[in-house]
């Protein structure tokens, strides 16, 4: 199972608590963690990436394994301490607005 | 037993106030959405059960919450704004091509007829329509796509579409406000639209009769007389009797004729509300003197509202659709600040009170009248 930690206004916007578990096939990747998260919380669809370009939105970030990879190529796969479920995948919001 | 239900918008939250037709003892409920800015909420005018709330943040974009039992409790619905075809591009503060990019919804509108149909007002300025009480949403996109829209121009604040007034003896006829590009009027439900903007003036245009560019910041009908309508442009307090086809300055005697909000009694046709801000460069009111001006004429005469509102050391502002009437026999006004109060006077605005005082910075305030 992946893991994924959202951010506090995501977690009650989808009703969950501080970390979600999903199940995702094929390559573990930002974009196939998105798009399982998305389809298991349709709420969450326009709230990490937008609805058209499915890019990151600006002020959100990704982290995992205690490195940033919010520019990272979404297909890229993320490590495999992710895709084992050691580690979880984390949805960040941006420190910002003072 | 009548009352009304208040519903207001903050920067970090929606809050509802609740009263009986007395009007004298609140229950406030709320934070709803906490921490989210919440641009508007409205109620339908068919089911008053029926709300519509537009919550947004500037990390996590734009939600859309639907109440179906007056605000107890609430259930996420479409939050998918989809510009029609190619969104082109309009006119960026440089005048050079900027593309449009939905940032977020400013106003709701629901029919007067269907609660389950409902306008949305965007940024960047757009017009969408919702057939399945917000579920999905539609672009009508004729507002947008024909004539003057490449060459609209945001305000300071964003280019936003923040006022929908539907005609209510003819749902095809639909008003909308821009800013900055002004007034549109659809006569045939949104397929098409023409700019309504004939007579205002702005020291901003050099081109006196130019057709657009306006910074409108809002406008108001009463039912009863759906050719005429108020506007309180960012500076000028304007009014047309003809549908917008033309518009006469009614500025009169206020002391400034700077300001966001103007609404109508609801019994009164020809008694307006404005509250005159120092200026486009302060935006607080004028003399640290939070006042509220009635015109019972139409607009020209002013008088200032005063008893029960703070007359010094006052330096807040009163946003475009912070401002409200009830409907019950004895109109009430209401309105919300950015300092987080919200006053009501319960006769038509001669005396006021604060119904709360300390919410977030208050972006809109409606009111439900209820059976």
């Amino acid at each position: 199972m992946i893991r994924v930690v959202l951010p506090y206004h995501l977690r009650n916007l989808a009703k969950v608590g501080s970390e979600v578990a999903l199940e995702v096939t094929g390559p573990v990747t930002q974009r196939s963690i998105l798009n399982e998260l998305e389809a298991r919380y349709p709420v969450l669809s326009g709230t990490i990436r937008d609805h058209v370009t499915q890019k990151r939105r600006p002020l959100l970030r990704f982290f995992a394994c205690e490195t940033d990879h919010s520019y990272d190529d979404p297909d890229t796969p993320l490590p495999e301490a992710v895709a084992s479920g050691a580690e979880p995948f984390f949805v960040v919001g941006a420190i910002a607005g003072g | 037993m009548s009352g009304v239900r208040v519903l207001v918008g903050t920067r970090k939250g929606a809050f509802i106030l609740t009263s009986d037709g007395k009007r004298e003892k609140w229950d406030v409920s709320g934070p709803h959405f906490g921490g989210w800015e919440v641009y508007h909420m409205k109620g339908s005018p068919v089911d008053p059960n029926r709300i519509y709330a537009s919550q947004s943040s500037g990390w996590f974009g734009q939600v859309m919450q639907r109440s179906n039992d007056g605000g107890k409790t609430w259930e996420t619905v479409g939050n998918k704004f989809l510009y029609e075809g190619t969104p082109g591009t309009h006119q960026w503060y440089d005048g050079t091509p900027h593309p449009w990019e939905f940032k977020r919804i400013w106003h709701l509108e629901p029919s007067l007829t269907n609660p389950d149909v409902v306008y949305a007002g965007a940024e960047d300025a757009a017009l969408f329509r919702s057939d399945d009480a917000g579920d999905n949403w539609q672009e009508l996109a004729g507002l947008r796509t024909q004539g003057s829209g490449s060459q609209w121009m945001p305000g300071a604040g964003g280019m936003g579409l923040h006022t929908i007034v539907i005609d209510p003896t003819n749902p095809q006829r639909i008003f909308v406000a821009i800013s900055a590009a002004g007034v549109f009027r659809t006569d045939d439900g949104g397929l098409t639209w023409k700019a309504a903007n004939r007579g205002l003036k702005s020291k901003y245009i050099p081109d006196p009769n130019a057709e657009i560019g306006y910074c409108v910041h809002r406008i108001a009908m009463h039912k009863a007389r759906p050719n005429t309508l108020f506007m309180q442009l960012h500076w000028n307090v304007m009014r047309t009797d003809d549908a917008a086809e033309s518009w006469t300055n009614i500025s009169g005697n206020l002391p400034t004729d700077f300001g966001f909000p103007i609404e109508v009694h609801a019994h009164e046709p020809e008694t307006i509300y404005v509250v005159p801000i120092k200026s486009d460069s302060e935006h607080y009111v004028d003399e640290g003197k939070l006042r509220v001006y009635r015109s019972r004429t139409g607009g020209t005469d002013w008088e200032p509202l005063t008893n029960g509102l703070p007359q010094k050391d006052c330096y807040v502002n009163i946003l475009r659709d912070g401002m409200s009437v009830d409907s019950l026999d004895e109109c009430g006004i209401y309105f919300g600040t950015s300092g987080g109060q919200v006053y009501m006077s319960p006769d038509s605005g001669d005396h006021w009170t604060a119904i709360v005082r300390d919410l977030p910075p208050v972006v809109s305030v409606e009111v439900q009248t209820l059976a």
